[in-house]
């Protein structure tokens, strides 16, 4: 499976397994949604499970907290993570807080899935890689897949928390693994051991970083479209990197990532969001809190530019091959 | 002169020191506006926008096609609900300026209101207000004292200490957990309506925000979630004059009702005098036969007058004039209940003297019990590590070190000495 049939599958599992699963969005019901991910659902669930919505990102999030607080499992889709910010007081005032506020007497499991990233010719409006603003919010479950296989599994862990949990999709990596090189050929993911996604229901855990190659030299702390960037720029390198796909920024496993830093005494944090107070900010300085006496180099930070995400520089912007290689290049070489 | 524009800068009819001015506010006789069926279309009710639907008249008679005749019984629960929110509102009042509670609101004058509205509508019904509907409370019956313990942040605080005070909640009493972020409840509560709808339940939605909160992003996602869907759900708008010293042109209320913002919505926008009880009553009952059949969501603007400061942090003299309250044109909601009470010959001074006097006491037995379980300044206190639960259902790694380290902190600063 591709991502998007992926993330179908899930949604379609967790439709058909609990009634009270109910996905809405713009564009998500007749149409199956502009990437296609809800593609059927409404015509096998129903316009009452898989509902088109007004385009008011702020009402969506907000119908699914009411729904959530009478008992739905609303999965809110949100077609732009760029177009999240209409409903930021409602995920942060209210979605986040509320368990809280009530001390646990009102919950709103809402899952809010929505495609990030950039690497489509999507301009500063279609290209924005936010999750770490949304780390920051304390209540708040953020993930972000990097492959069809993880993508199914922590949909459906989404769903059944019983927290909320923004949901990142990058989506240049919708129809298949994406290195960082626009100009090769597009590789689908059936070429790829994570495009084999089971038909049947499993979870992924929240919460649960993987590492995604074991090596000795190094250890490169990335996830989303940057897996399979740095992946490239390890191997290009011929360097013997632990690769590390953080999955989940909250929570953050630092365990598995501390681990590894202790091991190999150098670290390369990536992320496609722009650098200053980005998730890297926080990778970093963790990192430094529980392996600062097995650090051989400083830290290195890859990231997009602090910048907006420019239409025509696109791959000036991206943090490409040559970006992780070069902070690759300054981690080894430091003493 | 060339015509040119020009920046509008909606002014107050009148300041401090100037004479109190109603002449702006548009008024119906008792009885009135007409009562439409409850399945009328929604462009055949723009009347019901910019008339005003009243009951009582001047003479304390209940007239008219509103009139929701009531029971004398019934009519004294409702006079004792306002009257206990008002005079708990004020004995809280009094014990924020003895610095026994950090923050208070009143709902004086408002209190119709939130009592009418709660009688009006089912148990069932679930009810997300703002911070002025402490009323709600007193007619499903919340101890005084569950309310007290929250706003007093002690070790019965159903919030556990993370609210300001009147910011309650009460599941079982299906109230919902109020923000402090204005408006935010609005399109929430169409979201719970629209689940009801899906799950072919019977029990309906009410939310209300204040006039100066519909000019948010909220009320307007609030109002198309429930027209597009039909949500069965009761939209109310307070108006009551003042979003702490704007009055309410400066929510966009010069020209047209609240109410009739609902029209372009292609909703039912309902006026009504929100100090006249049984108006309040019989359009609530009307607007939640509506939501209940199917026919859609209802706005309603209360139009009303908030007699008191916003909270216990404004001083209204310094915005407006002193006496406004008093010339309000459309008086007070808890003394034309009872005048009608008295007229009907249900109700006596002596005995409304003798009613005050209980509820009184009441508030009395009930502070010295809330007062028991802690106060803000004397213990006993919650314990702080309750900080750290529910930001989640379980809690993370992070959050247990830092539980870790808030111990480790508490018990070095015991070591140095402070307390």
């Amino acid at each position: 499976m591709n991502m998007i049939q992926a993330l179908n599958s899930a949604l379609d599992l967790m439709l058909e397994r609990d009634s009270a699963v109910v996905v809405m969005g713009e564009d998500v019901g007749y149409y199956g949604g502009v990437f296609r991910v809800t593609d059927g659902l409404q015509r096998k669930y129903g316009e009452h499970r898989v509902l088109d919505t007004p385009i008011a990102e702020g009402g969506i999030v907000a119908t699914a907290i009411g729904m959530a607080v009478n008992g739905l499992k609303p999965v809110a889709e949100v077609q732009f993570a760029d177009y999240i910010y209409p409903a930021y007081d409602q995920i942060v005032s209210e979605l986040a807080r509320l368990r809280y506020r009530s001390a646990g007497e009102f919950t709103a499991p809402v899952t809010i899935r929505t495609p990030c990233g950039g690497g489509i010719r999507g301009g500063q409006t279609h290209s924005q890689s936010p999750e770490a603003i949304f780390a920051h919010v304390s209540g708040l479950k953020v993930v972000m897949p990097s492959n069809p296989c993880d993508a199914k599994g922590l949909l459906i862990a989404a769903i059944e928390a019983p927290d909320p949990v923004i949901f990142f999709e990058p989506k240049r990596l919708y129809n298949g693994p994406f290195d960082g090189d626009p100009d090769k050929p597009a590789v689908p993911w059936s070429t790829h051991p994570k495009g084999e996604v089971p038909d049947a229901y499993y979870r992924v855990p929240l919460g649960k970083a993987e590492v995604v190659r074991q090596g000795e030299q190094i250890t490169l702390v990335t996830y989303g479209t940057m897996v399979h960037v740095c992946e490239a720029a390890a191997r290009r390198l011929g360097l013997d990197a632990e690769i590390i796909d953080v999955r989940s920024m909250v929570p953050l496993d630092i365990e598995t990532i501390a681990a590894s830093v202790q091991r190999t005494g150098r670290c390369v944090v990536a992320h496609e969001a722009t650098r200053f107070a980005g998730f890297g900010a926080e990778l970093s300085a963790s990192i430094q809190e529980h392996c600062f006496w097995s650090l051989e180099a400083p830290i290195q930070r890859v990231a997009g530019w602090d910048t907006p995400y420019p239409h025509a520089f696109e791959w000036e912007y991206f943090p490409g091959q040559v970006r992780v290689m070069r902070a690759l290049e300054a981690a080894m070489e430091a003493q | 002169m060339k015509p040119h524009s020009r920046l509008h800068i909606p002014q107050p009819p009148s300041r401090p020191g100037q004479p109190p001015d109603f002449s702006y506010l548009e008024l119906s006789a008792a009885g009135g506006v007409p009562r439409p069926d409850v399945n009328a279309r929604v462009r055949d009710l723009d009347f019901l926008a910019s008339g005003l639907v009243r009951v009582l008249d001047e003479q304390h008679q209940a007239v008219g096609p509103w009139h929701p005749h009531l029971e004398p019984a019934e009519l004294q629960v409702g006079l004792r609900h306002m009257l206990l929110t008002r005079i708990y509102d004020e004995r809280m009042q009094r014990t924020q300026r003895q610095g026994r509670i950090s923050f208070y609101m009143r709902s004086l004058g408002e209190e119709a209101v939130s009592v009418a509205q709660a009688m009006a509508l089912r148990p069932g019904d679930m009810l997300f207000p703002s911070y002025r509907q402490q009323g709600l409370y007193m007619v499903r019956g919340r101890p005084l004292v569950d309310l007290m313990c929250q706003l007093l942040s002690n070790t019965r605080d159903m919030c556990r200490g993370r609210q300001l005070p009147v910011m309650y909640h009460w599941a079982s009493g299906r109230i919902f957990s109020i923000s402090g972020n204005l408006a935010t409840q609005f399109p929430q509560a169409v979201g719970w309506a629209m689940a009801a709808a899906l799950k072919g339940e019977d029990d309906i939605a009410a939310t209300w925000i204040g006039e100066g909160a519909s000019a948010e992003a909220d009320f307007h996602h609030g109002m198309v979630f429930a027209a597009v869907y039909r949500a069965p759900v009761i939209l109310n708008v307070v108006n009551n004059q003042w979003a702490i010293s704007m009055f309410q042109g400066f929510a966009g209320g010069e020209n047209r009702s609240f109410a009739a913002r609902g029209l372009g919505y292609g909703v039912a926008g309902l006026r009504v005098d929100g100090n006249d009880f049984l108006a309040v009553y019989g359009a609530t009952r009307w607007a939640a036969e509506r939501a209940r059949t199917g026919a859609g969501p209802t706005l309603v603007e209360l139009v009303t007058y908030r007699g008191a400061a916003h909270s216990t942090s404004d001083d209204p003299a310094r915005y407006r004039p002193r006496d406004d309250y008093e010339r309000w044109p459309l008086g007070d909601p808890v003394e034309r209940l009872k005048k009608h009470l008295i007229a009907l010959g249900e109700w006596s001074e002596e005995r409304h003297a003798a009613l005050v006097s209980e509820l009184g006491q009441l508030v009395t037995t009930s502070w010295k019990t809330a007062v028991g379980f802690g106060t803000l300044t004397d213990g006993p206190h919650l314990d702080p590590d309750l900080m750290f639960e529910d930001v989640f259902e379980e809690m993370p790694a992070h959050l247990e070190r830092q539980r870790a380290e808030l111990a480790a902190e508490r018990r070095a600063g015991v070591a140095a000495g402070n307390t």
